[in-house]
């Protein structure tokens, strides 16, 4: 007797790389422009295979990263969705035209598979060394949003989500992950298409000689065409006014730079993504991302064994820091402990929002492996 | 085609949104190359949302911000980088990358010969000025040797880049060398360059009094016009000069014309393969 049959979603066994590039596709990535790197070079050469196959897909292996990341804005402003893929050393070339895809408000997805550093440092060695890059790395101030991944499905889950953020909100989307998460094979759920939201960029719908391409919005973000697509207007990384021409007007650049910041910062619990264990009775919480985080769960799961009270808050995003989901667990907990693969990028943050009021014990390591389970635990429980 | 003359013309391809008066300097070159390149595109019969312009830093890079077409105003030496991403994302795009000697061949020397290489179908106008205009008169890799700058103070020392060369050795589709003295041929290479279908370069040598002359016995724009006069002939006459002549002239014409098709091109023949297309 034929049983009937259930409908699945589809079940892959994947590198967490591969991972991002179905999270790509599903979003609606269209263009891939990059330079091949150690521990990234997998998502470039999948990309390679796939994007041919996909009507309007196209690729390009650029000569550099900074020609890579040239050749995504360059895509994304003709109205695709576009990615690169780098590590460290790469992620430094390409600041400077990030800082051109902030000001420029071009939807763009970075993902920086992290090695050790600085400088050619470890190539295949996880670390979490460009937290504080991935902020602050190019010139300027302004707004970024940066998230992380944990397991093989969170590449692909965070993915879509980087590409749905960044499309919403007119702004690169960095996804950084550590070099173990992307090498590791594991079973993944390609969810169907009814099972996730896509967002796209909103296109201008009025005649567009009234289109200002940098005019205020309710939400900040102004709609934007494609060029080509009858919209003419002027694109620049220079200080611009609303009509995208250059300004040093101070009221036009105060307006275009509190913009800047404003659009993100208004939608914090849009664009803050945390996962939390075990929290609501915790006197003790770890604050984790990337493989650390499942380092951490398992040592939170001991702990608990050991009849100690711990919870795990889990970063997604990392910038704009999650403030309100720490400040919620540092009303119930009296320390909090931050492990993580460099010497306290991520603590600097917890430790600017903690202000002193309860314990942060941090657990650093930079020399290239992961921070085990009973490392953490070890802390855990003489806390 | 409607047919306009002159200022006419022009005025019709200007921003009139945009705050004039522009950047350049009396006497400069650059608007010339402005005008002939809004000759040439209104030649062709192109409509304004077919063509891109992408520019870099520094003066040319301003160029951009007048004209009525899709316009990117990029970072310096990159502008080729941008051009290639809107090239493979809208392959019937026009994309006109507008950029100057430091901006092509010093930092952006490598675009500038992996997009030739790869044979991308967007042109080039690199408008030579053999100077840092905007930065303020510091040397570029095409200020020719033993002239002055403000970073050669005793004199350039080190050797020039020779634009055509360069792109030639490096496989570009269309490589040619004008003025903005010689202005019809001008409009004429801008035209050839844009119907290309492979990677176009036109070297537009194009005159800065301001940086460059002050410091080079070229005071006044009109020193600077007459030297291009005087220097720059036509490749058919520089061939047939002695060795020791050809040393004192810059050659100009078309260097390389071939017909290959632009990578974009080839790209999207092979994927409708890959999808089970002709």
């Amino acid at each position: 007797m034929a049983r009937p049959r259930k409908k699945r979603n589809k079940e892959i066994f994947a590198l967490g790389n591969e991972a991002v590039v179905e999270g790509a596709l599903l979003a609606g990535c269209t263009f891939y422009g990059g330079y091949p790197i150690t521990p990234s070079s997998e998502i470039m050469e999948i990309m390679a295979q796939r994007l041919p196959l996909i009507p309007n897909g196209s690729f390009i292996q650029m000569e550099d990263e900074i020609a890579g990341l040239g050749s995504v804005i360059g895509a994304s402003l003709a109205g695709r969705k576009a990615m690169t893929a780098t590590s460290g050393p790469g992620f430094s070339l390409m600041q400077e035209h990030l800082g051109y895809g902030c000001i420029t408000e071009t939807p763009l997805v970075i993902v920086n598979v992290m090695r050790g550093g600085p400088s050619t440092g470890l190539p295949t060695s996880p670390a979490q060394g460009d937290v504080q890059q991935a902020r602050w790395g190019t010139h300027g101030d302004h707004s970024i949003i940066v998230l992380s991944a944990s397991n093989v499905q969170e590449c692909l889950d965070n993915t879509i989500e980087a590409f749905n953020l960044a499309e919403k909100y007119r702004t690169p989307v960095i996804l950084l992950i550590d070099e173990i998460t992307a090498h590791t094979r594991e079973k993944i759920i390609i969810p169907n298409p009814d099972e996730y939201e896509v967002f796209n960029r909103i296109v201008p719908t009025m005649p567009p000689e009234w289109y200002k391409p940098y005019e205020e919005t309710v939400r900040g973000v102004p709609p934007m065409p494609a060029i080509g697509s009858g919209y003419r207007f002027h694109v620049t990384g220079l200080t611009h006014d609303t009509n995208g021409f250059p300004t040093s007007r101070p009221d036009e650049v105060r307006e275009l730079n509190e913009r800047l910041f404003r659009k993100i910062d208004q939608f914090l619990h849009d664009v803050q993504l945390v996962d939390e264990v075990d929290t609501e009775d915790a006197d003790v919480v770890v604050i984790a991302y990337g493989t650390v985080a499942r380092s951490a769960e398992l040592a939170v799961k001991q702990a608990r064994d050991l009849g100690v009270k711990a919870g795990l808050l889990k970063l997604s995003t990392l910038f704009p820091y999650p403030r309100k989901a720490t400040e919620k667990i540092m009303s119930k907990a009296h320390t909090l402990v931050v492990p993580e693969m460099n010497m306290g990028q991520m603590s600097r943050e917890v430790k600017r929002v903690n202000n002193g009021q309860v314990s942060v014990r941090t657990i650093n390591k930079v020399d290239g492996q992961i921070i085990t389970p009973a490392e953490i635990l070890k802390v855990l429980t003489r806390v | 085609m409607v047919d306009m003359k002159g200022t006419q013309l022009i005025h019709e391809y200007l921003r009139h949104n945009k705050k004039f008066p522009h950047v350049f300097c009396a006497g400069c070159g650059h608007g010339i190359v402005l005008g002939s390149l809004i000759r040439s595109i209104h030649g062709l019969g192109l409509s304004k949302d077919e063509v891109c312009v992408v520019a870099g830093i520094g003066c040319s890079g301003r160029l951009a911000a007048y004209v009525d077409f899709n316009t990117v105003h990029t970072t310096h030496g990159r502008a080729l980088t941008f051009a290639t991403g809107i090239k493979m994302a809208k392959p019937n795009m026009h994309v006109i990358v507008v950029m100057g000697d430091g901006d092509s061949m010093a930092i952006g020397g490598n675009h500038l010969i992996h997009a030739a290489r790869r044979n991308i179908g967007v042109t080039a106008l690199i408008l030579n000025n053999n100077i840092y205009g905007m930065t303020g008169g510091q040397c570029s890799p095409t200020t020719p040797a033993g002239s002055f700058s403000m970073t050669t103070p005793l004199g350039q020392m080190e050797q020039s880049f020779d634009c055509v060369e360069l792109c030639s050795a490096a496989k570009a589709n269309y490589v040619a060398r004008g003025t903005v003295f010689h202005v019809k041929k001008l409009d004429k290479m801008i035209m050839d360059g844009i119907s290309n279908p492979g990677f176009g370069v036109v070297e537009i040598l194009t005159p800065c009094h301001t940086q460059y002359g002050r410091k080079n016995k070229y005071r006044t724009p009109v020193d600077m016009y007459k030297m291009l006069k005087k220097d720059v002939i036509d490749i058919d006459r520089y061939e047939k000069l002695s060795e020791a002549d050809k040393a004192k002239k810059v050659p100009s014409g078309v260097f390389v014309q071939k017909d290959d098709s632009g990578l974009e091109e080839k790209f999207y023949q092979m994927a409708a393969k890959c999808q089970g297309g002709a």
